[in-house]
């Protein structure tokens, strides 16, 4: 089964990605979790996205575009990455769900991916 | 809430507590219908609710529930006219309860036979202990779900698909023959085990991978060896969760910091809790049935040698001890835990050596393994493999402290080497 982590970050945890005392841990506890997912070959794609400020949300409403800065949703969570991976069931992806760093001050929701034929 | 009420409330919480899986398996050893016999429980616990505040709370509370309980049951199968059998094991149940509630005697406790129900072959493994959990102590289901890492709604399922199995294929509430009793009890000794947490965050004992719901699980041994004195394994199991319950207050710092067994201030240690372990032990030593819960409490036991003058470990015999359990039970974490105790006993290389001999496909997703093997390559001076493996271990931490400690130690390992 093929399953999508969406993995919700705080802003402090965002901040941290460049902060000069904290990026070294933030990114270590990062590339490990991905080397224990690339080892145990269940990882299949996924990225860390930038900040949601740097998004750019478009919509067309009765054949007009809004095009507005900033995330869909302004929430103090925001998507920040999401992985892709293959598992035998639910159970084993919330096992790979709880190691993930986002787990402690964030929030990991794991959903089945549809594969679109 | 008025003084009176809240008083009620407090004697239906206690008698909730003390009653609850007595009257379940009461109820559910009679009518083979596990969850009815719960839904028609919490009415009853309701409807004292209601009225002892106002009538006063009964002599003989638990067997005022059953009665209850009872007769809500009666009302269900009346409403479900197909159930006639049962309506007949009703009727004979209402007179019993009616009998014990006259002498103040307390209900024949089943609780036994419904350990054994909850651990049946027949029942999904991966039900086993959710059942025990929710039968006899009463949890709901989403705090189960939350203790086990499962989807609340997957939880709920396979609680009524067990349920619906007692119900359908019958199952018999009986305590096994004892040709099948060793068996038997294993799954029960697993089950209730399995309640307490898997996984040996520790490099050298067992540590439990969260707090989850370590009380009900000690809780439900002991139920289990009151039930069973004469199962050396129960008092095993029993003894090995007292001893690593012991060590948690030295387990983190204030601050939350991680702190490893052998660096773990042993003021901190529970000693009343370590005493009564050993206690547990001597009761299954004396019984001679050798299992490896024995062995692991053992094991555990031999690191309480450090609250005494000589605060020596004896390594060499908790390698013998690991040997005898890697010879009854090999698990990884039994062969991880020996391999680790063999490099305090022979050294480094030997404990390496020990971790080579484990198939890659179970060290995958172990973490234990990977935390033991970077800290011995790193002890060998063999820092680049070190770092790799302090990697895959951080990867497959789930214990945020834990992985700050990991981390730490890579982070001072590298640091070194360019140094």
């Amino acid at each position: 089964m093929s399953y999508v982590m969406l993995i919700y970050e705080t802003e402090d945890a965002l901040k941290s990605r460049s902060d000069a005392q904290a990026h070294e841990a933030y990114w270590s506890a990062w590339g490990a979790y991905h080397t224990a997912l690339a080892e145990a070959g269940v990882i299949t794609g996924g990225s860390s996205l930038a900040p949601g400020h740097a998004g750019t949300t478009l919509r067309i409403r009765g054949g007009e575009r809004q095009v507005q800065d900033g995330p869909y949703a302004d929430t103090k969570e925001q998507l920040g990455g999401y992985m892709i991976f293959d598992v035998p069931d639910l159970d084993t992806a919330l096992d790979w769900a709880a190691r993930c760093p986002a787990a402690e001050y964030g929030a990991v929701e794991v959903r089945p991916v549809h594969k679109m034929e | 809430m008025s003084d009176q009420q809240e008083q009620a409330g407090r004697r239906a919480l206690l008698a909730a507590r003390a009653s609850y899986g007595r009257i379940v398996a009461y109820l559910a050893t009679r009518t083979y219908d596990v969850a009815a016999a719960e839904d028609a429980l919490s009415e009853a616990f309701s409807r004292a609710l209601e009225i002892w505040p106002a009538r006063g709370v009964p002599d003989n509370p638990e067997a005022w529930l059953l009665t209850s309980a009872r007769r809500r049951l009666i009302d269900l199968s009346r409403h479900h006219t197909v159930r006639n059998r049962a309506e007949a094991t009703l009727q004979m149940l209402s007179e019993e309860a009616a009998e014990c509630a006259a002498s103040a005697t307390p209900i024949p406790d089943e609780r036994l036979k419904l350990l054994f129900i909850c651990a049946h072959p027949a029942i999904d493994a991966a039900a086993r202990t959710p059942l025990m959990l929710q039968t006899i102590l009463g949890l709901d289901a989403g705090r189960i779900a939350s203790a086990f890492l499962v989807a609340p709604a997957t939880m709920s399922k396979r609680l009524l698909r067990a349920k619906a199995k007692i119900r359908n294929a019958r199952i018999g509430f009986d305590v096994p023959e004892v040709r099948d009793l060793p068996a038997r009890l294993d799954a029960v000794l697993d089950a209730v085990y399995a309640a307490y947490g898997t996984g040996w965050e520790d490099a050298a004992g067992a540590d439990p991978r969260r707090r989850g719901l370590a009380d009900e699980a000690i809780w439900l041994a002991r139920l289990t060896t009151r039930l069973l004195p004469d199962a050396a394994e129960a008092h095993g199991l029993l003894a090995l969760m007292l001893l690593c319950e012991s060590r948690r207050a030295a387990r983190r710092t204030n601050d939350g910091v991680y702190v490893p067994l052998s660096e773990q201030d042993v003021d901190l240690w529970c000693r009343p809790m370590i005493e009564d372990a050993k206690g547990s032990l001597a009761n299954a030593a004396a019984l001679q049935q050798l299992g490896r819960y024995q062995l692991e409490a053992a094991i555990q036991s031999m690191h309480a040698a450090r609250l005494s003058g000589d605060r020596v470990v004896n390594w060499a015999l908790i390698v013998q001890l690991y040997d005898a359990l890697v010879h009854l039970s090999p698990t990884i974490g039994a062969r991880t835990g020996r391999a680790a105790a063999l490099a305090e006993e022979r050294g480094d290389a030997e404990g390496l050596s020990a971790l080579d001999a484990i198939e890659p496909r179970h060290t995958a997703t172990y973490q234990p393994y990977w935390a033991v093997r970077s800290e011995l390559l790193s002890r060998l001076g063999r820092n680049i493999e070190a770092d790799a493996a302090y990697t895959r271990a951080v990867g497959l931490t789930e214990d945020a402290a834990a992985r700050r400690f990991l981390q730490e130690k890579q982070r001072r390992l590298v640091h070194d080497q360019l140094r």
